[in-house]
């Protein structure tokens, strides 16, 4: 079921296609500011039905709304029992799919429970239709419509227990859909005990319930309420440890559930509540073992939708070793330098927001830990790390934060930094008219002038004592500039730098 | 920096030179800077590019199963479950019936239920004498939610239980109390309706039957749908009980042994 995304149908050109792509992300941007981004997600049987319009949202491929008396007049047809009541059904899934039909469907006198009598009736193709029709009206986006499903809740949960693969599929994702809805059916499925059951299905052998089972609980974990009502619940089951499993069997087996699962483990993280019995289980080598290969996958092949698993696993890694233990746990593993590098290279042009969310993880890798500091010298990542300044203002901050907690290691790591042809790229951040970046880039001038003193020589040879005066007038950073025109001005004076010489020149002869 | 050089370097790992040792200071004012691990909550801004990506993933994303007109028809065959005559041509189709009508069948009466753990407490409540005796002196009514551990004097205790502490349904269909009159249903059989060979329906007396129905159709209850072909059924049936759960048939089926799924 994995990575089959909407390709660019008919009418519309390219153009045409990223103008209504970059529409649609503002939207969610502006959601998500007002923390209402919400998605559900669609699962229909045929290509025909899903509309001609080849870059909506699924949400949005819709049939004409049958003409006022005919959804009753549908209903009267599923009601009616006879031959082909399948048919009536089908009719009625098709018709599902509009918004206005939906409303109208829902307040028609019975017509959900007769769903609800038909999804649980013992006629399997009856069953499995009237299952479609209620997953419609799961997806609708309007709450009224998904909240009349919710008297199916208790059935949906209890089709998970069986075996019919293609009818826990519907259940889930209708379950996953009705879950964002509101906290008020978050509050009825906890006690009817959706999370055993996900613990007992997460033991599935099949790809396709898996992933809509990873669906259901990422919807889940989203949840305001999750930290303190659901997150508690999931650890005290199985849930944890098979989903780190399947996450990391991702690569090979099931690249969709592993998706769903790593956006779970995420939300679980971000949380804060549960790192210690995540890291108890091994998350931080696991997923670090899959970063790797995944970069090693991405480096020689063009697996497209391989970046929406490697955000959230960057994610979990970031958040974990951030924690006061996290570099307890962490592995002195180079690879997992390298294979950020490697993503951020495949990446750069693609999917750019892997970069800003890459430079954190290395940011916690470096902040306390010498090792990946010599490590990203020495491997000669420092090119691909510099490279990548101009790119925009969130990624130069953080290539300058992590510049600066190289330079904060002292003279040995300035010293490098400096044969390696940092200064002349700082100079030209220097011009940049972005307070916060020139900020950061004169807290890192100061480590290499203070650890380094030849930086400081050459620094004022390249003249950029006069690009640094260009910034004297501005508030925030005038003092800062001022002091370090003091300091590059001054090199001969020794007592202006704390570093003794013998200790510095000894990087290039370890190396 | 070469790709092929960073990939070599996630297999091989060729050794690297020492660590220098740090020599770290405080920082200084005006200068500030010291080095931080940052934690990023759900909202942070620099997570907000990554979730919209994932967002738009969620809505565009096509899940689906190749569309009914379009999976592999095999030639047409009957299910081979004695009594059934229902006919498939396709294996996806054939898999969803035998999962939803012969997989969970109770031995006895030949009712067939959603899952193993309904079908257990079923066999237990309906078929087994040693719990009646039982129930006599000690809670035997299990709760129906898998992972609650409760138990009950009388299945309306449990039905209780049921709709206060787990929001259930008071009309829960799988929550059938056993009747005085059961013993009825076995005399009962499929041309009684029709031919209908709709399994647990079917063998259920007509009264049952209606009060199924009832819940589903306030009217014309008694009509149900003929999928199969053939009217002429044999009066005698021949269920299996239970299947193991790592057999799996159709299209599933090798899979069935990889990963048997635990049963609770």
């Amino acid at each position: 079921m994995w990575g089959r995304r909407r390709g660019a149908g008919p009418g519309g050109g390219a153009e045409e296609l990223r103008a209504r792509r970059r529409e649609r992300e503002a939207a969610l941007r502006k959601a998500r500011r007002e923390q209402q981004l919400v998605s559900k997600r669609l699962l229909r049987e045929d290509e025909a039905e899903r509309g001609h319009d080849g870059a909506g949202d699924a949400a949005e491929a819709v049939l004409e709304p049958v003409l006022q008396g005919e959804v009753s007049e549908l209903l009267r047809g599923v009601q009616r029992g006879s031959e082909d009541r399948r048919r009536w059904l089908r009719c009625l899934r098709r018709a599902l799919q509009s918004k206005e039909t939906q409303q109208e469907f829902v307040r028609l006198d019975g017509a959900v429970r007769t769903l609800v009598g038909l999804f649980t009736c013992s006629l399997p193709d009856v069953q499995l239709e009237a299952a479609r029709c209620l997953h419609e009206l799961s997806h609708s986006s309007d709450a009224a419509v998904a909240e009349a499903c919710v008297p199916v809740t208790s059935y949906l949960l209890t089709y998970l227990s069986g075996h019919s693969i293609e009818l826990m599929e519907l259940c889930l994702y209708t379950l996953g859909n009705l879950v964002v809805e509101s906290e008020v059916v978050r509050k009825k499925l906890l006690p009817q005990g959706i999370i055993p059951v996900l613990a007992s299905c997460i033991q599935s052998p099949h790809e396709a319930v898996l992933e809509g089972l990873g669906y259901v609980l990422s919807q889940l974990l989203q949840a305001k309420e999750a930290p303190a009502e659901i997150i508690p619940l999931v650890l005290d089951s199985v849930l944890p440890q098979h989903m780190l499993r399947l996450v990391c069997s991702g690569l090979k087996f099931g690249t969709g559930a592993a998706v769903e699962f790593a956006w779970c483990l995420h939300y679980i993280v971000c949380s804060h509540t549960a790192n210690v019995e995540l890291m108890s289980l091994g998350a931080v080598p696991a997923l670090t073992s899959l970063l790797c290969d995944i970069a090693f996958e991405i480096s020689q092949s063009d697996s497209e939708g391989l970046e929406l698993l490697i955000c959230p696993v960057l994610r979990c890694l970031g958040n974990l070793l951030a924690e006061e233990t996290g570099h307890e746990v962490q592995p002195q593993d180079e690879r997992l330098l390298v294979a950020l590098f490697v993503v951020m290279q495949c990446y750069l042009q693609q999917h750019p927001f892997i970069i800003p969310e890459s430079l954190w993880l290395i940011n916690n890798l470096t902040a306390d830990e010498p090792f990946f500091c010599s490590a990203l010298l020495s491997m000669d990542l420092l090119p691909a790390l510099l490279q990548l300044l101009p790119h925009s203002q969130t990624v130069s901050v953080l290539v300058l934060t992590v510049l600066c907690n190289i330079a904060e290691k002292g003279p040995a790591y300035c010293q490098q930094l400096h044969q390696q042809a940092a200064l002349p790229l700082l100079l030209h951040v220097l011009m940049v008219p972005d307070p916060e970046v020139v900020g950061q880039c004169l807290e890192l001038l100061h480590l290499l002038f203070l650890h380094w003193p030849q930086v400081a020589v050459d620094f004022v040879r390249q003249g950029g004592h006069q690009t640094l005066e260009q910034h004297q007038s501005t508030p925030e950073l005038q003092e800062r500039v001022r002091a370090l025109l003091d300091m590059a001005l001054q090199p001969q004076d020794a007592s202006v730098f704390s570093s003794p010489s013998a200790a510095s020149s000894t990087f290039s002869q370890m190396m | 920096m070469l790709l092929s050089a960073l990939r070599h370097r996630l297999r091989e790992r060729p050794p690297l030179p020492p660590v220098p040792p740090p020599a770290s200071a405080p920082p200084r004012p005006p200068f500030a800077f010291s080095p931080r691990r940052l934690r990023l909550g759900p909202q942070h801004p620099l997570l907000e590019d990554g979730d919209v990506q994932r967002h738009l993933y969620l809505r565009e994303a096509l899940t689906g199963r190749a569309e009914e007109a379009e999976r592999p028809r095999v030639s047409e065959f009957y299910c081979h479950i004695s009594g059934c005559s229902q006919v498939f041509d396709t294996l996806e189709g054939y898999e969803h019936h035998y999962n939803a009508l012969h997989r969970n069948v109770c031995s006895f009466c030949r009712r067939s239920f959603p899952s193993g753990h309904l079908l257990d407490i079923h066999i237990s409540e309906w078929h087994d004498s040693l719990f009646q005796i039982m129930a006599e002196k000690q809670n035997m009514y299990k709760c129906l939610v898998e992972g609650c551990v409760e138990k009950f004097k009388s299945s309306k205790d449990r039905k209780d239980h049921l709709v206060t502490v787990h929001l259930y349904p008071a009309d829960f269909r799988f929550d059938r109390p056993k009747k005085a009159k059961s013993g009825a249903k076995h005399v009962s059989c499929p041309t009684d309706h029709d031919g209908s060979v709709l399994m647990d329906v079917s063998v259920e007396t007509s009264e049952q039957l209606q009060a199924d129905h009832m819940e589903v159709v306030p009217s014309e209850s008694m009509e149900v749908p003929q999928p199969a072909a053939s009217p002429s059924l044999p009066e005698k049936r021949l269920y299996k009980s239970r299947i193991p759960s790592t057999i799996c048939f159709g299209q599933g089926a090798t899979r069935g042994f990889k990963g048997p799924r635990k049963k609770v």
